[in-house]
Parts: C-alpha cells; sequence; structure tokens
C-alpha cells in the first residue's frame, strides 16, 4: 500500500536531523499560526499563490531563493566544521553517510534551487518591464514554472525527515547513482526534484524567449533591449538548448533504476560514461545560465551609478551570444581526465579558453562605463567592484584547469572548489545580490538600509577570500574534494582558516537579514519611500512606472526608440506626461491551476521515491485531468476598466508631484511616450 | 513589431493547399520507399547505401518542414526558422561532439 | 482626479484592440508551442546520441539485424505517413471553417496513429515475449527508450486529439480550437519528423 515508506523512514536516530526537522516544524507553525492570526491566508491565496502576475512571481522566485539559500549555507558551514574538527584522525562529528548527504545536497539546492530561482525571479521582476510589457507571453505557464520549482524543493526538503538524500555528489554519476550501489530513496528524491524544477525551468526559457521576441513595445528593436534583458535572453536560450538534455538524462537514469534498463550500468552493455558526457552537456551550459544575468546586472548597475550610457552595448550583447554558443562546446573540460584522445582534449581546452575572450570584452566595457563617469558607491556599485577583481581572479583559474595537463593534476582537488566557487559566489552570486538591492525598491516602493548593506558586501568578500584561497591552495597540496577527513597535518591551518572564512560569510548573510529587518521597520522614512518610481535616476522603462508598479504596469505603452528611452524621456520632459485620455486594458485573470498541478506532481513525485504506485497514477492522471478542465475553461482573460486606470494613475501623479519628479502644476498633454 | 506584427501578413500562406499536402506526401513515399527497398533488397555496396539513405533521410526531413509544418522564407515564419536552424545547431553540436568524445574514449580503451 | 479624464482623441476604438489582442494571442501561443517542439528535439537528439552509442553493445544478445523485420516497419511509417496528409486535411477544413470535415480527418488521423501505436506495442510485446526486452543488453535498453519515447509521444498526441475533437463536438471552430489544433499540427507533423530519424538510424541502419 505504502511501497517502501514506513516509520523507519524518519531518521529517528540521528539527533543533528531531528533538532533541524524539530527548529524547521517549528518555524512553520509560526508562520502558520501568525498567517492565521492576522488572516491573511485569503490574502495570502488570492494575491500571491495563484497570481500570474510577473512581478508577484518574480517575489515569490526571490523568496524560495533566499530561504534555500539559508538551508544551503547551513549545509556549507557544517561541512567547513566537519573538516576543521575531523583530521589527523579524529571523525569530527558528522558520520559519512550523513556527510555524503550533506555535500550532494549543498550542490543541488546552491544550483538548482538557489542560483536559478534567484536569477528567474530578478528575470520576473525586470524583464517584462524593461521591455515596456504588460506581462510574459504566458502568464499562466509562468505560475506553473514557478510551482513546479516549489515541487522540487518540496521533495529536497521532505528527503531530509523522510527517508534519506542522495550521497554521490550534485554530478550523481552512475554507477555510483544506479541501482546497485545506491539502492535507497536517496537518489530518487535527487532525480524527481531535479526533474519537477527542471520542467518547469525549460517552461521558463521558452515563456521569456516568446515573451522579448513577441511583447516588446512598439518601437522597440531587438538591439535596443536592456542589457539586463538581453544577458537573460541568452541565458534563455541556454535553458532551452541545455535542460531538454537534462530531462533526457534524468529520465535513462530513472529506466536503469526502475525498469532494470542498461543504459548507464557497468554490466550487460551499458555505459556510465555517457551519464557523465550528457550531464556536462547540459551541466556547462548551466553556468553560463548562472552567469549571464548577472553580467547583466552589474551592466545595468554599472550605467545607472555613473549616470552614463553603458559603453560598448552591442558589444556586450555579441559578447554574451559568443559565450552561449562557445559555452555550448566546452563541457568536455568537466572530464579531461576520463580519457578521450588528446585531439579532443585539445578541442575542448581551446575552445574554454576562447571564452575568456568574449567575457574580457564585457570586463573592459564595464571599465570604460566607469571612465570619466560620476561613479556613486552604493551597495551595490560595491558588490559589482567586488565582483569585478574576484571574477577575474576566478576566471583566471579557469583558463588555468582548461588546460588539459594542469587539469590532470587538478582534477577533482580542492582547487577545483576553490574555482567554481570563486566563479559562481564571486560572479553569480555577488551579481543576485546587487540585483536584489537594486530592483527592491521597484518591487517594494522603499529602499533597502545602504550600512547594512555596505556590512553585508565588507563581510561577503573578505569572508569568501577567507574561505576559499586556502582551498587553491589545499588543492596544490593534493587535497581532494568529497573527503570527509583528513590524516595530513599540514592542511590542517588552511582547513581553520577556510572555517574562520565560512563564519565571516555567515556574518554577512546575518547584516543581509538585519538589513532587510531594518529597511521594513524604517519603510515610512522619507529617505527610504521611493513609491514614485525612480529612486536610481535610472535609465530604462522599469524605473518609469511607480514602485510597486500598478498590476498592469504601463497605463499606455511607453514608446522606445533608443537604447535608454526612460533617460531621453526625462532629459526631453516627456518622462511622466499622462496621456489625454486611457483605454481598458487586457489583462489575464489569477489561477490556482499552477499551485493545484504543482502539489499534485508533488505528490506524484513522492509516491515515485517510494514506489507507491497507486499515489503515483493518482498524482499524474489527476494533474492531466485538472490541466486539461483549466484549458477547457478558456479564460480569455478580463478588461481592466478605464476608471481603475485613472484611479491608481492618479495616486501616482500625487506621488509625482510629492516627489517633485513634476510641477504640480503638471497638466496633461500629449506626449511622445504615449502610443496610439 | 513586436505585439501586432505579422498578424495579418501571411495568414493564408502558412497552411497550405491539398496540393501542397499531396505534393509532400508523393515526395514522402518516394523517400521512404527508395530507402527501404536499397536495405531490404541490397543492390549496392554497403557504405553507398548508408550515404543514399542518410542522404534520403535528411531530404526527407526537409519536405516535411516545408510541406507538412509550413517553413518558409516569410517574414511571418522567420522567428520559427530561426528557432529551428539553432535546434539544428545544437544538435549537430550535442550529438557530433557527443560521438565524437564517446568513440574516443572507446578506441582509446581498445574495448571492442 | 476629474482633470485628468479630458479630451478624448484617439481613432483607435477599444474593440479592434480587443480583437487584435486576442488574434495575437492564438499567434504567440502557436510560436511558443514551436518553441517547446525545438526543445523535444534537443530531448530526443539526446536519446538519439545514446542509442548511437549503444548500438554495439549487445552483451551476447541479439542485434538489430537480428530483431528488426523491415516490412512490418514500412508498414507503421506508412500509418503515419496517412495520419500526417489526413491531418493536414483536417487543418485545411478548419481554415475553411468546416466543422463535420475536420471532425472526420481528426477521426481519421486518430485511427491511423492508433494503428500505428497498436503495431508498436505488439513489436514490444513480441520482443519482450522472446526474452529480448530492454533488460538484456544496453543495445535493447536503446532500442525500447528511443522508440518508446516516439511511442509516448504519439499517445500523448492522440489523447490530446481526443480531447480536441470533443472540444470541437462542443463548442466548434472557436478561435482557441484553432489555435490548439495547430499547435497539435506542429506536434503531429513533428513526430512525423521524429520517426524519419527513428526508422532511418535505428531500422534501416540497424538492418544494413
Amino acid at each position: 500500500m505504502l511501497g517502501k515508506l514506513s516509520w523507519e523512514a524518519v531518521p529517528f536516530h540521528e539527533p543533528i536531523v531531528m533538532v533541524t526537522i524539530a527548529m524547521i516544524a517549528l518555524g512553520g507553525l509560526a508562520v502558520f499560526a501568525a498567517i492565521t492570526y492576522f488572516k491573511k491566508w485569503t490574502y495570502l491565496w488570492t494575491e500571491w499563490l495563484t497570481s500570474v502576475d510577473h512581478k508577484k512571481i518574480g517575489v515569490m522566485y526571490i523568496v524560495v531563493a533566499m530561504i534555500m539559500l539559508l538551508r544551503g549555507f547551513a549545509d556549507a558551514i557544517m561541512m567547513r566544521t566537519q573538516l576543521a574538527m575531523a583530521t589527523e584522525g579524529s571523525p569530527g562529528y558528522l558520520p559519512p553517510e550523513h556527510y555524503d548527504q550533506i555535500f550532494t545536497a549543498h550542490g543541488v539546492i546552491m544550483i538548482i534551487f538557489m542560483a536559478m530561482p534567484f536569477f528567474t525571479g530578478l528575470m520576473n521582476l525586470a524583464v517584462p518591464l524593461q521591455i515596456g510589457a504588460r506581462d510574459v507571453a504566458y502568464p499562466f505557464l509562468n505560475s506553473l514554472s514557478f510551482w513546479l520549482l516549489v515541487s522540487g524543493v518540496v521533495l529536497i526538503n521532505l528527503s531530509l525527515g523522510v527517508g534519506e538524500f542522495a550521497k554521490t555528489g550534485w554530478v550523481a554519476y552512475p554507477p555510483l547513482s544506479g541501482l546497485q550501489y545506491s539502492p535507497g530513496v536517496g537518489m530518487d528524491y535527487y532525480i524527481w526534484a531535479l526533474q519537477l524544477s527542471g520542467l518547469g525551468t525549460t517552461l521558463t526559457g521558452v515563456n521569456f524567449l516568446a515573451t522579448v521576441l513577441k511583447m516588446r513595445t512598439p518601437g522597440m528593436k531587438l538591439m535596443d533591449m536592456p542589457i539586463f534583458t538581453w544577458t537573460c535572453t541568452w541565458a534563455n536560450v541556454l535553458i532551452v538548448a541545455s535542460f531538454p538534455i537534462l530531462t533526457a538524462t534524468l529520465a535513462l537514469l530513472t529506466l536503469d533504476r526502475y525498469m532494470d534498463f542498461h543504459i548507464f550500468t557497468n554490466e550487460l552493455g551499458g555505459n556510465p560514461m555517457m551519464y557523465v558526457n550528457l550531464f556536462w552537456a547540459w551541466g556547462h551550459p548551466e553556468v553560463y545560465i548562472l552567469i549571464l544575468p548577472a553580467f547583466g546586472i552589474f551592466s545595468e548597475v554599472i550605467s545607472t551609478f555613473t549616470g552614463k550610457k553603458l559603453f560598448g552595448h552591442h558589444s556586450m550583447i555579441y559578447a554574451s551570444g559568443a559565450i552561449s554558443i562557445l559555452g555550448f562546446m566546452v563541457w568536455l573540460h568537466h572530464f579531461f581526465t576520463m580519457g578521450s584522445g588528446a585531439s579532443v582534449n585539445a578541442f575542448f581546452g581551446l575552445a574554454t579558453m576562447l571564452i575568456s575572450i568574449p567575457t574580457g570584452v564585457k570586463l573592459f566595457n564595464w571599465l570604460f562605463t566607469i571612465y570619466q563617469g560620476r561613479l556613486r558607491f552604493t551597495s551595490q556599485v560595491l558588490w559589482t567592484l567586488g565582483f569585478m577583481v574576484t571574477f577575474a581572479i576566478g576566471g583566471m583559474t579557469g583558463v588555468l584547469l582548461a588546460i588539459p595537463g594542469a587539469d590532470f593534476v587538478l582534477h577533482n582537488s580542492l582547487f577545483v572548489i576553490a574555482h567554481f566557487h570563486n566563479v559562481i559566489i564571486g560572479g553569480a552570486v555577488f551579481g543576485y545580490i546587487a540585483g536584489f538591492s537594486f530592483y527592491f525598491p521597484k518591487a517594494f516602493g522603499f529602499k533597502l538600509h545602504e550600512g547594512w548593506g555596505k556590512a553585508a558586501f565588507w563581510f561577503w568578500i573578505t569572508g569568501f577570500f577567507v574561505a576559499f584561497m586556502p582551498l587553491y591552495v589545499l588543492g596544490f597540496m593534493g587535497m581532494t574534494r568529497r573527503l570527509n577527513s583528513s590524516t595530513n597535518p599540514e592542511w590542517v591551518p588552511y582547513l581553520y582558516v577556510a572555517l574562520f572564512g565560512a563564519v565571516m560569510i555567515a556574518i554577512g548573510i546575518a547584516c543581509q537579514l538585519i538589513q532587510l529587518y531594518v529597511s521594513v521597520r524604517d519603510r515610512k522614512l522619507p529617505q527610504n519611500a521611493c513609491e514614485h518610481g525612480d529612486p536610481w535616476n535610472a535609465h530604462t522603462l522599469e524605473w518609469s512606472t511607480s514602485s510597486p508598479p500598478p498590476f498592469y504596469n504601463f497605463a499606455v505603452l511607453p514608446k522606445a526608440d533608443c537604447i535608454d528611452p526612460f533617460t531621453e524621456a526625462k532629459e526631453n520632459g516627456t518622462a511622466y506626461k499622462a496621456p489625454n485620455r486611457y483605454e481598458p486594458i487586457h489583462m489575464p485573470n489569477n489561477t490556482a491551476t499552477g499551485v493545484v498541478m504543482g502539489a499534485l506532481l508533488t505528490v506524484f513525485g513522492f509516491a515515485m521515491i517510494w514506489h507507491i504506485w497507486w499515489l503515483a497514477i493518482f498524482g499524474l492522471v489527476g494533474t492531466v485531468v485538472y490541466f486539461v478542465i483549466h484549458a477547457a475553461r478558456d479564460d480569455q482573460g478580463y478588461m481592466v476598466p478605464v476608471e481603475t486606470i485613472e484611479r491608481i494613475e492618479a495616486e501616482q501623479h500625487k506621488r509625482l508631484v510629492a516627489a517633485k519628479a513634476i510641477p504640480a502644476t503638471a497638466t496633461r498633454v500629449e506626449t511622445s511616450l504615449e502610443q496610439a | 513589431m513586436a505585439n501586432a506584427a505579422h498578424s495579418h501578413a501571411g495568414h493564408d500562406a502558412g497552411h497550405g493547399s491539398v496540393k501542397s499536402y499531396a505534393i509532400g506526401f508523393i515526395l514522402s513515399v518516394i523517400l521512404t520507399v527508395i530507402p527501404f527497398g536499397l536495405v531490404m533488397y541490397p543492390s549496392l555496396p554497403k557504405d553507398v547505401t548508408l550515404w543514399i539513405v542518410l542522404a534520403f533521410a535528411v531530404i526527407q526531413v526537409l519536405v516535411h518542414l516545408v510541406y507538412f509544418l509550413h517553413l518558409d522564407r516569410s517574414a511571418a515564419q522567420r522567428n520559427n526558422v530561426i528557432a529551428f536552424v539553432f535546434a539544428a545547431l545544437v544538435i549537430v553540436l550535442l550529438v557530433g561532439l557527443s560521438l565524437w568524445i564517446m568513440f574516443s574514449i572507446h578506441s582509446n580503451m581498445m574495448a571492442h | 482626479m476629474s482633470n485628468l479624464v479630458t479630451n478624448v482623441g484617439h481613432a483607435h476604438g477599444l474593440d479592434h484592440g480587443h480583437d487584435d489582442h486576442h488574434h495575437d494571442s492564438g499567434e504567440i501561443t502557436v510560436f511558443g508551442f514551436w518553441l517547446y517542439l525545438m526543445t523535444d528535439c534537443i530531448l530526443f537528439a539526446s536519446i538519439f546520441a545514446v542509442y548511437a552509442v549503444l548500438v554495439n553493445n549487445v552483451a551476447g544478445g541479439p542485434s538489430g539485424h537480428d530483431i528488426f523485420e523491415l516490412p512490418y516497419v514500412l508498414g507503421e511509417t506508412a500509418l503515419l505517413l496517412f495520419s500526417s496528409i489526413t491531418y493536414g486535411f483536417a487543418m485545411l477544413a478548419l481554415f475553411k471553417g468546416k466543422k463535420n470535415q475536420v471532425l472526420g480527418w481528426l477521426g481519421m488521423t486518430f485511427l491511423f496513429g492508433a494503428g500505428f501505436i497498436g503495431m508498436e506495442i505488439n513489436e514490444f510485446h513480441v520482443l519482450i515475449a522472446e526474452g529480448f526486452g530492454p533488460s538484456r543488453s544496453g543495445f535493447l535498453s536503446g532500442f525500447f527508450t528511443l522508440v518508446g519515447t516516439h511511442g509516448l509521444h504519439v499517445t500523448s498526441g492522440l489523447i490530446w486529439m481526443a480531447i480536441m475533437m470533443y472540444q470541437v463536438q462542443k463548442n466548434g471552430l472557436t478561435a482557441t480550437n484553432k489555435t490548439r489544433l495547430s499547435c497539435l499540427s506542429l506536434f503531429w507533423h513533428f513526430l512525423d519528423v521524429v520517426w524519419i530519424c527513428v526508422f532511418t538510424v535505428v531500422y534501416l541502419m540497424g538492418t544494413m
């Protein structure tokens, strides 16, 4: 009846796990009680969970990402503590099978459930606004994508208390991840968590590609799209090109594990090396999916806070494109040592090094943008400058690893760990945090506290260098990755320093949480509130509407015929000019279908993991039937009446007058920002 | 160009006609029967047969794209064609490089 | 507030804009579906690559030469080809607005497709009964995965087609149904393209 599921699946005998579960349960109960006490369930359901508004979906993505950042970071600091304790023969405090689950969970969570939703959230928040659209191309699909991600999040967190997680490392290579060597449910949690959220990501990629190709405001040329939109677009191109490979690979591994196929097995003619090949054919483009949007954010930040046009807007677009295409031709550098010939290794090594050229183009573009600008040293700019230094170092160690001969020495050592944390933290994460504080006022109408933001930056960046530079050294000294204890006394000081660095990053994260608290507390203070919409004196269309924007984004579709249309409008004095008359706006209705399908697919995934076949069939059939019913309703959305638009825009008019963005006497005239 | 572009232009061109479907069908039949015949009744050297079969497959895929999926050079189809060409590039890279890698490993390990 | 609501000065009426939106949204949906199909293409490409890597790993079991029957495959191919042209005629009837013709052609397409799936199930059944199931060897795993994935797609297409026939029967040839039938058309013809690759790479090259 319940497949493999029984009470023994709950690890009562593991105090660390049980304490964690108890804390999560208490926290969840507190949140539940608070929502009930303040009678916010209806609000939450109608305004957020069932929303198809890209801005709200974006915020929900970022909330999930930040929660998962805390979870993934807890894993990280547990590992660093274990490694600092388990030296010279001491076993440390984490048993090996638990430690193995932690490093697997850390990798999966940070890549799939922290970085991906963070980027997707920022993209949801900003891209439709940047191209002057009222929503994405397929609003319901957007909601479904989000709830598919949540399915994955729920499954991976369930594995903490019900059963176990994979012990294979985040790459889950067979034969180790095959049934023979990983008979437990941990691998199945891995498979279904990744499979469901991966489907959501593919749909997001399709959705946003259609959005930028078909939903741009009239007059906006492709090459005039803001740079963040462009880097997200390239990331989406990579998503639709690479995520199907992951879907296929996981499905094949599923067949091996569930139906006794021999695709990636050792025996009867399977080929585990093909898994490695396919995994990285997805996995390498994946890291460019993470980094490209961060490049876009840095570009926006630099051009905004220097008050200049971005240097080389077109070259930035072409460089991102070159990175995307080249990024699809380098994946073998993750397994130089697997045994392909010299010519194969040379080809992929050279292709890898070539990527540093377009990346260098970008770095110089940012530097030239700063040159002769008046740089305002805000926290966002600090993150950007920190990124430029840190990422350059990470890039250089990457070029070093691209040499097959060097890689044979450093493969699977801590040098590799140091390298990819160097580029992912120093590149993607810094970018997302910069983007978070850059776009926070847009989403909520008030700024984040600068002091705590700067403190967070300094702790993060020092902590990063203190934590990861020793890992480069340890890699050279021969320490391999995924060790749960060590015996070499020479490694010990470096392991202590690395733990110290991790603690500094923890303080940085604490500063961010305090920053959130302080900012929310002080949101009404005049220096923080910025509901009129343009706190940074920025260039692009997302800043031309109020903060938070009205649900329809733009009362009148804005006109865009250059790279920085909002700056141009402000210079011409045509910004904020209201039209003579509004027209009704067509908007999609909210729908619970995304939530319900996500819930049913979570049930399906859970049932598959535990071999509860009747429940799996129920989950899958239920999902399809619910979707068919949703489709048969054929909801055409609704028209927002002119009166509603006028009321909302009148409020915005008052805010603009109060912010002295427009003179109090401003009357409505026909303007260039207006579209017929 | 974005929201309302191409809405009317090329609307009817994209659907084909009885004639175009018939042409596509007849071409497909020919392009299917010949390679099946060549393999079922071997009359040419093996490698020649292989190349002919592969060439016919590529041509038949193109026939289907043009006559059944209505890909053409019209403005209305431009994004679709770009998407297809890009997917084809990815497939060539993915399959080509994967097979190069795997067969290189295979021969290096002398696994026969 | 009232001072914001002055002059009415635009030629374009509300209804016009409204219609445009619906018209566009159908077109955008079909474009998005095409993008999805491209992702499906890449998914199939991955499985083709896996098949190509596994094809010689027969592990003492049968090779393609031993188990493939080309006349049977030719029969399957014929069914799919017929279903393609009947779906094409359904689309032509759709744009002429002839509901009953649409239903008739869709019904025929459904029968051809169901025939194809029936033949495929029979082929799989015979192989498994002979002891040549997917667990027998890497080659057979790859074969069942590749051909089975295509078969699953066709089956999904059949379910979708059945739902569409019901929808057309009930609601007629609405704009939404037109959009959805256009998407299904792309899906159906796309599966035909995949089948060309399957019969070439798997059956013809395997028998050669």
